[in-house]
């Protein structure tokens, strides 16, 4: 890929002319026709009355595949004013194909501005990851969810799992987590790490890092939670507590690094590996790009590629 | 200094650009013109109507040529049309009853009202290729069709009701309001008007592997194809003000109606159950697929034990639509490489543990082994 | 469905695009924030006595898919005809079968009466619009809960002792029960069933 050598943003209206496109006359704006966002837009309200709680919902046919975040995206499409400004991130970068693609849609049919700055946007459209500079009030975190079912993988039941969730009855994901424990004498569950949300609903975080989870607690932002496929949102309203789940003897544990970030020095954020060589050389960088970007901009240094190989 | 790879939006540009010489193939070749697909692979504008789950020959024949003749991605196309279309009316019941059948036929009866009719069946063809068709140009000969009024053509299953041998259908009023599941998300259990609307919907491909293991004894139901026509039907709609409906246009559907066994109770007596298949244009193996399946998918309601795949509708349901099956699997093309990190990181985690566990403490003699 | 009188009907949004998004914005960023007061655009007015609040979010939410209760207070012909208009949304003479509910700070006083929703579908409860007499982001009653950092002071004209009262028995059936958007003028606040109140 040859590397993109203007970084800079631009609003939607701009990047589209440069594309040479329009912003498109021939859909509603964001797409999504407004009886279709009504209906999102209830299911919405819904989700955030009953933090935790999965709403079923109407989900429509995208022009994106399943999988692929439709459901951030009808989301997304529901949420978004003109006046808003836009971030997508897949992996925590704002650069990877399926980021720009979603980017790319919200430019041409609602002409919104859209940055690469967490601090800039008003809506965050995220897959896999939450940014690591804290979000503040007022800004909308928005997750695509594949399965957003938490107890799916123990139960692959729908009626069986619904049952679940109105009786509060959770032993079999405890039974799970404990099983990981016996066997490897830890949990074992990486990513996608259940919590417990407002104290009621075991809640399905998204495949996003087990690191990302103390940041969903009690965060000042609205996160909003879309699965197309599955059909279902939810939500955690802003300083609502999101307890992963652990035992006494076993607490939620972070993943501790050896290394720090290669580009920026960062210690306390998550690092891709990036492999250099095929002799074993690697090195660590920060998934969020624009975090690692801005640390760079303000000075900070990491030790560059020479890093010793993690043990 | 290290630079994230950047780029990803040239790319993408590059990648449809790419794709779109591809779908074009050797420019010194004649165009396909929409037309032409609607004309000459209406079985698979058929297809793509009826899993795209919308009547317009015109768009699904311009879905196939953009989609490069890739059918589940033209299903796609469509769909995703579809979805932004507003909702005008809704129509009547359509009367297949009524239908003007160019295709008819019972394999419970020799003969029966209205007559076994043939038509342009692929059935008795001999499937050698067929090298003429390699050389253009020559329009086939005219077939001969009966000329007469057409017959009335009773259902099959209206003859076996007549001697109540076989299950009645539900009141037509139970429906007056089907379900949809595109504007409701499904609710399982499924009562059956939803159940069909996701079969038509469904994978071909999926629907006909399952209904073929019905007949290898997986939720064995006995079929018997009790008829399979195929022809127009006129689409009414009622239009506020006006005392008789209004018919807005005709189409091309394929029915069938499988009559299976059932061995009846203490209390009742023996009679054959249905199995209800119905798509848009000809499409006769999904219809027959289709059929089966939802008899499979009666089994609760019939008071069958469920031990087969194809009677377990959350299962069946959950994964018959290849929209969103397609999308799924393929998501496993994007990135997950922050996902994978905390894997490596935990499989290196536990291996290390385990080596540790596994070195001899210090000071112990080697010569113990 | 009731004909509208056209000589007396109030507008419908000036842009149903951009003023249904501001307003549900506006309801969603309450929802997420009980007692935190926002508004609705000064463009917007319904048929007496229907507030603009009220008006607006009818508007931007009520559609042919959400039956919608009137209050005996708040139904009268020119609502009726407002709503079958603009929104095409049915009439629902049970309020335990509305999706919305438009009533006074008296109809307020029994949240019983609407849809709490089911164990397996907590979704499925009545969203009631309750028009009151003032509504101010200062000393009144503290509520607490998800959505708020520590404590919102919201003080609500013209509700006494057994609304809130209702609001508690409504919060204690969580995770079932109706939730709540106050109205007044252009200002709309949110007490959905997890927030607690002191009075």
């Amino acid at each position: 890929m040859p590397p993109m050598t203007d970084a800079r943003m631009k609003t939607g209206k701009d990047a589209a002319a440069e594309n040479g496109t329009t912003v498109n006359a021939t859909y509603n704006f964001a797409f999504l026709d407004e009886q279709t966002k009504r209906m999102i837009r209830r299911a919405l309200l819904k989700a955030v009355a009953i933090p935790g709680y999965q709403v079923p919902f109407a989900s429509r046919e995208m022009p994106m595949p399943y999988g692929w975040g439709t459901g951030g995206i009808q989301v997304t499409a529901s949420v978004i004013g003109p006046e808003d400004v836009l971030k997508v991130i897949d992996q925590g970068s704002d650069d990877t194909t399926n980021a720009i693609s979603i980017r790319k849609f919200f430019e041409r049919t609602t002409g919104v501005e859209t940055t690469e700055k967490t601090a800039a946007a008003t809506l965050i459209q995220t897959r896999h990851r939450i940014p690591e500079a804290p979000l503040s009030e007022g800004q909308i975190l928005i997750y695509q969810v594949p399965i957003p079912e938490p107890l799916r993988f123990l139960e692959p039941r729908e009626t069986e799992t619904r049952q679940m969730h109105a009786l509060e009855e959770y032993g079999l994901m405890h039974v799970k987590l404990y099983e990981d424990i016996a066997r490897h004498g830890h949990i074992a569950t990486t990513y996608a790490y259940p919590v417990k949300v407002a104290g009621r609903y075991v809640m399905d975080p998204s495949p996003t890092p087990k690191f990302d989870n103390p940041k969903m607690d009690a965060m000042p932002a609205l996160q909003l939670f879309g699965a197309g496929r599955e059909k279902r949102i939810y939500a955690i309203p802003p300083y609502t507590e999101v307890k992963s789940l652990d035992f006494d003897d076993h607490p939620f544990e972070l993943p501790t690094w050896d290394s720090v970030c290669a580009a920026c020095g960062a210690a306390d954020t998550y690092l891709d590996e990036v492999i250099l060589d095929d002799q074993g050389g690697r090195m660590f960088v920060c998934s969020d790009t624009d975090h690692c970007a801005a640390r760079q901009a303000a000075g900070h240094r990491g030790p560059g590629p020479a890093t010793e190989p993690r043990r | 200094m290290y630079v994230a790879v950047k780029g990803g939006e040239t790319a993408i540009d590059n990648a449809h650009r790419l794709l779109a010489v591809e779908r074009r193939g050797d420019p010194a070749i004649a165009e396909l013109s929409v037309a032409q697909i609607r004309e000459q692979l209406t079985l698979a504008v058929d297809r793509v109507m009826t899993e795209g789950s919308l009547y317009d020959p015109d768009l699904a024949a311009l879905a196939i040529k953009q989609a490069r003749g890739d059918l589940l991605e033209a299903i796609f196309l469509l769909r995703a049309y579809r979805t932004t279309l507003p909702r005008l009316a809704e129509s009547q019941p359509v009367d297949t009853g009524r239908m003007r059948a160019r295709r008819r036929i019972s394999a419970t009866y020799k003969d029966l009202p209205g007559g076994q009719v043939l038509g342009p069946t692929f059935d008795y063809t001999h499937r050698l290729l067929d090298f003429a068709l390699a050389a253009e140009g020559a329009a086939p000969t005219e077939a001969a069709t009966s000329d007469g009024p057409a017959e009335a053509m009773p259902r099959v299953t209206d003859l076996l009701a007549g001697e109540d041998l076989i299950e009645r259908e539900a009141a037509t009023e139970e429906f007056e309001t089907p379900g949809d599941l595109t504007r409701d998300p499904l609710d399982f259990p499924l009562d059956r008007d939803l159940r069909l609307q996701a079969l038509a919907r469904g994978d071909e491909g999926f629907l006909m592997a399952l209904a073929y293991s019905t007949q290898r004894g997986y939720g064995r139901t006995h079929p018997f194809a009790g008829e399979i026509r195929m022809g127009e039907v006129e689409v009414e709609i009622v239009v506020e003000d006006l005392p008789f409906p209004v018919v807005v246009g005709e189409i091309t559907v394929t029915e069938c109606e499988m009559i299976n066994q059932f061995k009846g109770s203490k209390t009742q007596p023996p009679q054959f159950t249905r199995g209800y298949g119905l798509t848009f244009g000809f499409c006769e193996r999904k219809a027959m697929s289709m059929a089966l399946v939802d008899r499979s998918l009666r089994a609760r309601d019939l008071g069958e034990e469920v031990t087969a795949p194809a009677q377990d509708e959350e299962f069946v349901i959950a994964h018959a639509d290849n929209v969103e099956a397609s999308g799924f699997v393929q998501h496993l093309k994007l990135p997950h490489y922050v996902d994978f990190q905390s894997e490596l990181e935990m499989v290196r985690k536990m291996r290390q543990e385990i080596a540790m566990a596994a070195q001899p403490p210090e000071g112990a003699n080697a010569a113990d082994d | 469905m009731t004909t509208a009188d056209i000589s007396t009907l109030t507008p419908g949004l000036n842009d149903p695009v951009f003023d249904g998004q501001a307003i549900f914005r506006a309801l969603l960023m309450a929802m997420a924030a009980p007692g935190r007061v926002r508004s609705v655009p000064a463009t917007v007015e319904g048929p007496v006595p229907l507030t603009p609040a009220a008006a607006g979010v009818a508007l931007a939410m009520f559609d042919l898919a959400t039956p919608v209760w009137l209050a005996p207070p708040i139904d009268n012909p020119a609502v009726r005809g407002f709503l079958a208009f603009h929104c095409r949304c049915p009439i629902a003479s049970d309020p335990a079968a509305a999706a919305f509910a438009i009533v006074d700070a008296a109809g307020a006083e029994d949240l019983a009466q609407f849809a709490p929703g089911t164990p397996e579908y907590p979704d499925r409860s009545t969203t009631v619009l309750v028009q009151v007499d003032g509504l101010m982001e200062a000393p009144g009653v503290r509520l607490s809960g998800p959505g708020i950092e520590r404590h919102h002071d919201l003080r609500v004209a013209g509700v006494g002792k057994r609304f809130w009262a209702a609001q508690a028995a409504n919060a204690a059936c969580f995770p079932l029960g109706v939730d709540v958007v106050l109205v007044h003028g252009y200002n709309l606040a949110a007490l959905p069933r997890t927030t607690k109140v002191e009075t």
